[in-house]
């Protein structure tokens, strides 16, 4: 017999344990079954650790320039190591963090078990991906330790071509940690294609999956072009072959346009998984199904497509000719039109639910006032002219930080915490949960809301010194960032003890109807105990599980 | 409204009045923006409030969307997106097109150091005085790395890239002082890379670059020993000068007979017919890219024989000689105020008549 989703909650008498005994964690023991493990689930937490260590390191760079940047002149480092400091924040939480971060961890643990599959489609390139991330962080550290790169982490020429710093090893790390992402993508495109259980159709996927799915297609098809230009780049370092410097015959704006080929898609990869990690929590939070199941789930594919054909807005004032800059400045706006179809079906999804305030809903909630207005931000900057006074100001660095700190951050949070209890079947306190939440969402506005002032007053980004008249608002900003910084040190704090002394949570605690929750807590190594076969849409919600997402039930009410 | 508006947003003062056309945009956006982002999060909130969990398994009725409502989610931010641009882009256009009867100046971004130079002298660091109320064209480009010229309080950024030029300009409303920044990033010395355009009253800016034009002393001195430019001439005298030095009359004539190369009279601003049969207009651009890389727009009936000045002449110099090929006019070329200059291809043709 197999194991039915149909039915939840299990029948009563069938006693479920609280806490899943014979699990993937403890099925073998030794540090070399971790290093030599193929279950997805350990590679996503050997994952999750990896990149929050990452992450603890580009936040200290990170309050290393916040604390730089509280008085005018010199306070703590020299012009030379502030400008290194500001490239390895972003190197190290764009490439080490962002990217692999919600579906290195939480893609690589959750899709398999919501497709209703032992493991993904290939196990061993898997483990493959996870050293090639290991090994791409190895050559940075090196470079890192080593001088560290002064050149942004947009490695424009010909200044990254002729600068006497180690751009070299960063450069190669970056190429390889690209390499890690297509295998992850890869292998995330054949799981969703070919390892799904008997009953789940597509248009039964989870939210989550088709999110990171479209995540995947852009790995694959943008990175390469990454790969390409920062193998340019350092072949023009290293051994002076002219291809950007133009007083060796090159075309620095040339590098403009690969970079931000691959660049300007990547803000969607580190932005689609946190809109895959949204669509799962708030259908839970509310006890309802997602609003417009198929738009939402399209337009994560119109985003990864559209994403395509917009890099040349970051080109407004390098001398793009302007029909260039009109024609990339309306489909940028597209953009914007599909994360909108996307804000609104989330927040249509509260409407005649039943709701419940818990920790990930309250990174919900930020996520959505950030993601509107730092989407907005972005729509204003696609309309060219503005972008002329903003371009390399604070005002793009706020912009982008709503996007990523804002957007990213905020969905990781609330799947780390929304997750915690099917990962390690412990949870932690929802009061300091909720503590930290507010530490973290207020911090974040008071960090990055005077950096758009900053910007509209003129204060131009990678700035080591400033005038004076920019003083009060980096203090305002600096402050903010402690806040910040606080609310993540309390969340580092609790987990870790919940992890021993947390309360045993069930395979259930969120009484969910996503499919990853049928499961024990932790998980059998094999996922399920019986081969799943899926009788009902996920998240459903109805007394009768009749309300297919697919709108096929036969008593399906409309909004009015 | 405008005032309070633009204290509250931190903006800069408008120096010109495309920065206060801009800021009318900025305040549209930003105030739809922040009722947005307020809005969706109070929806939230309410809808919490509204339908809150009465117990852990309480299961709700679906709602499932009509067409209407994914149409309104997509038609309401699109009408704004698109009114928006349609607000936007005709502005962007407008910075990208000087008026012609603007005055030129040459701006060099140097490591770290702004260069500027007027085609009939003088030249000067970090300092560029114009006149209030008179358009300026800003000619840009870069010796070393990109830079970004950035001018808050006119609400103006073009980025200085090293081989080629790029253009753009304003109108000072009143005398004042303004802050010039590099946006782009270029290395130790980038936030130190600062200067400042003083416009002046017209009559007091005519007294003073006639005065120092008299009087070479009060220049600055050449800044670099590579700079072979002496700042008291004037740029086109320089430009024959280091033309001949480079040998370009070797290939290109000044009076009109033809060469190996087309010749340089009247050739700024001429409209070209390409070998691949495209036509291109012969601005500080094409010269420019002329100059570094011959090969990529060669004019129809020429062979493409002339080396790459990539690297070999100096961003200073290449002014000077453009400067010098657009001094080369016949008689019969009149650059009007607001209508462009007219071509009239026959020499002897009387320009009076044809007005």
């Amino acid at each position: 017999m197999s194991q039915s989703l149909a039915s939840t909650p299990p029948p009563p008498g069938e006693l479920v344990p609280a806490y899943n005994t014979r699990n993937y964690l403890n099925a073998e023991s030794g540090i070399l079954s971790w290093l030599l493990t193929r279950d997805h689930k350990r590679i996503g937490i050997m994952y999750l650790v990896a990149t929050t260590v990452s992450f603890f390191l580009g936040g200290v760079f990170a309050m290393l320039i916040r604390i730089e940047l509280l008085t005018p002149g010199p306070t703590i480092m020299s012009a030379m190591t502030y400008n290194r400091m500001f490239t390895l924040h972003g190197v190290v939480m764009i490439f080490l963090f962002m990217i692999p971060a919600i579906p290195g961890a939480f893609g690589n643990f959750f899709i398999p078990i919501m497709v209703g599959a032992k493991d993904v489609a290939f196990p061993k390139l898997n483990l493959l991906s996870f050293y090639l991330y290991l090994l791409g962080a190895a050559i940075a550290l090196y470079g890192m330790i080593h001088g560290g790169a002064d050149t942004g982490w947009t490695f424009y020429t010909p200044y990254s071509t002729t600068t006497v710093t180690k751009v070299v090893p960063i450069l190669l790390g970056a190429f390889v940690l690209g390499f890690s992402s297509i295998l992850t993508g890869l292998n995330f495109i054949v799981t969703a294609h070919t390892l799904r259980a008997p009953g789940l159709t597509w248009m039964r996927m989870p939210l989550f999956v088709w999110s990171i799915y479209a995540t995947s297609i852009i790995q694959i098809l943008a990175t390469p072009v990454l790969g390409i230009t920062l193998l340019l780049v350092a072949v023009e370092h290293a051994f002076g072959f002219g291809v950007f410097d133009p007083a060796r015959g090159g075309d620095p704006i040339l590098f403009q346009h690969l970079f931000w080929f691959y660049s300007h898609p990547a803000v969607y990869i580190m932005v689609l998984p946190g809109m895959a990690v949204i669509s799962e929590v708030i259908q839970t939070a509310a006890r309802q199904t997602i609003f417009g199941y198929r738009a939402v789930a399209f337009s994560s594919l119109g985003i990864a497509f559209v994403g395509f054909f917009t890099w040349g807005h970051h080109l407004f004032t390098s001398g793009q000719s302007t029909l260039d800059a009109g024609i990339f400045g309306v489909l940028s706006m597209f953009v914007g039109i599909f994360t909108a179809i996307k804000v609104f079906n989330w927040t249509a999804t509260l409407y005649k639910g039943a709701v419940k305030f818990t920790t990930p809903f309250a990174y919900v909630c930020g996520f959505l006032f950030f993601l509107v207005f730092g989407g907005l931000t972005g729509i204003a900057l696609a309309t060219v002219s503005l972008d002329v006074h903003w371009q390399d100001t604070y005002f793009i660095v706020a912009h982008f930080h709503f996007i990523m700190v804002g957007g990213t951050i905020m969905a990781w949070l609330a799947g780390l915490h929304y997750w915690w209890p099917k990962l390690f079947g412990r949870t932690y306190s929802d009061a300091w949960g909720l503590v930290s939440a507010t530490f973290i969402i207020l911090g974040f506005n008071a960090t990055f809301i005077p950096q758009f002032l900053l910007g509209n007053y003129g204060m131009p980004r990678r700035y080591y010194s400033y005038p004076e008249r920019f003083w009060a608002l980096n203090v305002a900003s600096t402050a903010g960032a402690s806040l910040l910084a606080f609310g993540f040190l309390i969340i580092l704090v609790y987990l870790l003890i919940s992890l021993k002394h947390g309360r045993l949570s069930g395979p259930n605690p969120w009484n969910s109807r996503g499919y990853e929750w049928e499961t024990l807590s932790p998980p059998p190594v094999e996922n399920f105990l019986e081969n799943p076969v899926f009788r009902r849409a996920p998240h459903d919600y109805t007394a009768d599980g009749s309300g297919g997402a697919s709108g096929d039930g036969p008593e399906v009410k409309h909004a009015v | 409204m405008n005032e309070i508006m633009r204290r509250m947003l931190f903006l800069p003062e408008q120096g010109s009045a495309y920065a206060a056309e801009v800021d009318k945009l900025h305040y549209f956006v930003i105030t739809i923006t922040m009722i947005s982002a307020f809005g969706v999060a109070a929806a939230a909130l309410l809808l919490f409030i509204r339908y809150r969990r009465k117990s852990d398994t309480q299961t709700t009725e679906r709602v499932e969307p009509r067409a209407v409502h994914e149409i309104l989610f997509i038609g309401v931010p699109l009408g704004f997106f698109l009114l928006w641009f349609a607000i936007g882009f005709p502005l962007f256009v407008k910075l990208h097109t000087p008026p012609k009867d603007a005055m030129d100046v040459y701006v060099q971004g140097k490591k770290w150091m702004w260069k500027f130079a007027y085609p009939g002298g003088p030249n000067g660091v970090d300092v560029l005085r114009v006149p209030a109320g008179r358009p300026v064209r800003l000619l840009i480009t870069s010796r070393d790395v990109i830079h970004s010229f950035f001018v808050p309080d006119f609400r103006l950024k073009q980025d200085a890239v090293p081989g080629r030029y790029s253009e753009t300009w304003f109108t000072a409303l009143a005398p004042g002082r303004h802050q010039v920044f590099c946006a782009e990033y270029c290395g130790i010395g980038h936030s130190a890379m600062l200067a400042e355009i003083i416009s002046m009253d017209p009559a007091e800016y005519d007294t003073w670059i006639a005065e120092t034009r008299r009087n070479p002393t009060t220049v600055a001195a050449q800044d670099t020993p590579e700079d072979r430019l002496d700042p008291r001439t004037s740029l086109p005298e320089q430009g024959r000068r280091l033309s001949a030095e480079y040998g370009c009359f070797k290939c290109h004539t000044v009076d009109g007979t033809r060469h190996i190369g087309p010749t340089w009279l009247d050739l700024y601003r001429k409209t070209e017919k390409l070998k691949d049969g495209k036509t291109v207009l012969a601005d500080e651009a094409y010269l420019t890219e002329s100059m570094m890389d011959p090969a990529a727009k060669l004019v129809a009936g020429y062979q493409n024989v002339m080396p790459t000045f990539q690297g070999r002449i100096p961003a200073p110099e290449i002014a000077a000689i453009v400067e010098f090929i657009k001094s080369l006019r016949t008689d019969t070329v009149r650059p009007e105020p607001s209508k462009g200059p007219v071509y009239v291809p026959v020499p002897g043709f009387d320009p009076t008549s044809a007005r």
